[in-house]
């Protein structure tokens, strides 16, 4: 134990970019699925297309293989683009944007389904009460359509933040110092590898505990006015 | 005299085209397609085998939490939480790495097991996806019309016989959906095996990734793998659900 608690400044730097990771990576993943969602509701058939060809590619490849294919064919991609465009020189992407970015994207698309869902829940005959009552689109979706979209999708997003939160793990097999990769690093050279495994382990343990209880705190919050059995 | 310049064969065309003009190359994913053919065979093996037992392992354990056995819940609870709560990944490093620091282990008879990274990955595999199968048959069974065990208990059947003839069979049906996730979660996860040496599908990738200092065909090939397997386990399972979901099915009239 005394090994890991010398190592502890450079395990909670690695923990607090965990955390930021994953905190950034959850803010794009919401943003494109709200995209997404309006991709798949949306009248125009261009947006449907682009919008399920989002999701199911990204919903069957796995997260490390996109990763990867992200990290490195993406840096590639870019820089091919850049030779041959003359626009812009040598880009290297560094591994926490890389991450944010990768995660974000594949979430991205496991948050369409979510607010998707969550927007079919909700009845048309408030959306139209809305209309008719003379308030604009933008008054309809501030008081009607977003309240309610939180509270439907609350559940799914939950559970979608507890496995994203999980798959920033996978992030350092690119590389990037966080907290599997300082545990790793700091368990080989002192050859403790299991003591500084096992208080990821509880690291992670602490943190999926702590999202719990936050998320029932957001849930009974939302579901005000709600009649339960 | 011999002719000077020959037309380049078609087979030529194509591969001088797929390593210089087109942006991936696709000639030499097709040389190594055995190496591909073995990363689809190892995946396959792991998430088989893993799915098959952690299954039969996880049965004793949800009918345990359903019927809430005292204590035995608590500790599957435990069990169950921590499998869930952590990510994959650093439950096989702390196997794979982890328990070589102990010499107890070491000297043990299980240290060639243990050691080999196959065993490790089957280990934690199994144990991870009965912890997640557990969650899926409880509530499946909890899910059960009340009525129904109380049709049995009046039928004078004794509680191990009201478990395999009415409960199980029932709650396994409903779980089909839930558990058709859980293999894909499971294909998906199986990706971490290649982080501990195993050539599974993106080990495939990988190596021939570093082999040629390539940047995505290897990723490429693994990811359009992994979405064959995935189309054909969701069609696969949607043919099944049809079959052993008949009898939930509105009836026609």
């Amino acid at each position: 134990m005394d090994t890991v608690i010398a190592y502890l400044p450079s395990i909670l730097r690695g923990t607090w970019i965990t955390i930021a990771v994953a905190l950034c990576s959850i803010l794009l993943a919401v943003l494109l699925g709200l995209l997404g969602a309006w991709g798949k509701l949306a009248v125009s058939k261009v947006a449907n297309i682009f919008a399920d060809a989002y999701t199911t590619l990204i919903r069957g490849v796995p997260d490390l293989v996109l990763m990867l294919l992200l990290f490195y064919g993406g840096q590639q991609l870019l820089n091919d683009l850049g030779d041959y465009t003359g626009l812009w020189g040598y880009i290297e992407i560094n591994h926490f944007t890389a991450g944010v970015f990768t995660i974000g994207f594949i979430y991205g698309a496991y948050m369409t389904e979510t607010f998707r869902g969550a927007y079919l829940a909700i009845p048309s005959g408030q959306i139209e009460a809305g209309v008719a009552c003379g308030m604009s689109p933008g008054l309809v979706f501030g008081r009607i359509i977003w309240p309610q979209l939180v509270r439907y999708a609350l559940p799914s997003f939950g559970n979608n933040w507890l496995v994203l939160l999980k798959t920033t793990a996978l992030v350092s097999v690119l590389g990037l110092h966080e907290l599997v990769w300082e545990s790793f690093t700091a368990g080989r050279s002192t050859r403790q590898l299991f003591s500084f495994f096992f208080v990821t382990l509880l690291i992670y343990l602490v943190l999926t505990a702590i999202s719990d209880v936050g998320l029932r705190w957001l849930d009974r919050k939302y579901s005000v006015g709600v009649r339960r059995a | 005299m011999e002719p000077e310049e020959r037309a380049p064969s078609l087979l030529e065309a194509i591969k001088d085209f797929s390593e210089h003009s087109s942006p991936v190359d696709f000639v030499i994913i097709a040389q190594h397609w055995e190496m591909f053919l073995t990363g689809i065979g190892y995946t396959l093996l792991i998430v088989a085998v893993s799915l098959i037992v952690g299954g039969a392992l996880s049965l004793p354990l949800a009918v345990a939490r359903a019927y809430r056995t005292p204590i035995v819940n608590q500790i599957i609870f435990g069990y169950v939480y921590v499998f869930r709560g952590t990510p994959l990944l650093v439950q096989l490093y702390l196997v794979y790495y982890g328990l070589g620091q102990f010499e107890a282990v070491r000297d043990s008879i299980f240290w060639p097991v243990l050691k080999d990274p196959l065993w490790c990955t089957l280990l934690t595999f199994v144990l991870n996806t009965a912890a997640y199968t557990t969650e899926i048959f409880r509530g499946a069974i909890e899910a059960i019309p009340y009525g129904e065990v109380e049709a049995a208990k009046a039928c004078g059947m004794s509680s191990f016989q009201r478990t395999t003839r009415i409960v199980l069979p029932n709650a396994l049906r409903r779980a089909l959906p839930a558990y058709s996730n859980e293999i894909i979660f499971m294909l998906h996860g199986s990706v971490v095996a290649s982080t501990v040496t195993i050539v599974d599908i993106l080990g495939a990738g990988r190596i021939l990734n570093s082999k040629y200092y390539l940047a995505y065909e290897g990723f490429l090939a693994a990811a359009v793998l992994y979405m064959l397997l995935v189309l054909i386990i969701t069609r696969g399972f949607k043919v099944w659900e049809k079959h052993w979901h008949a009898h939930l099915r509105p009836r026609e009239v």
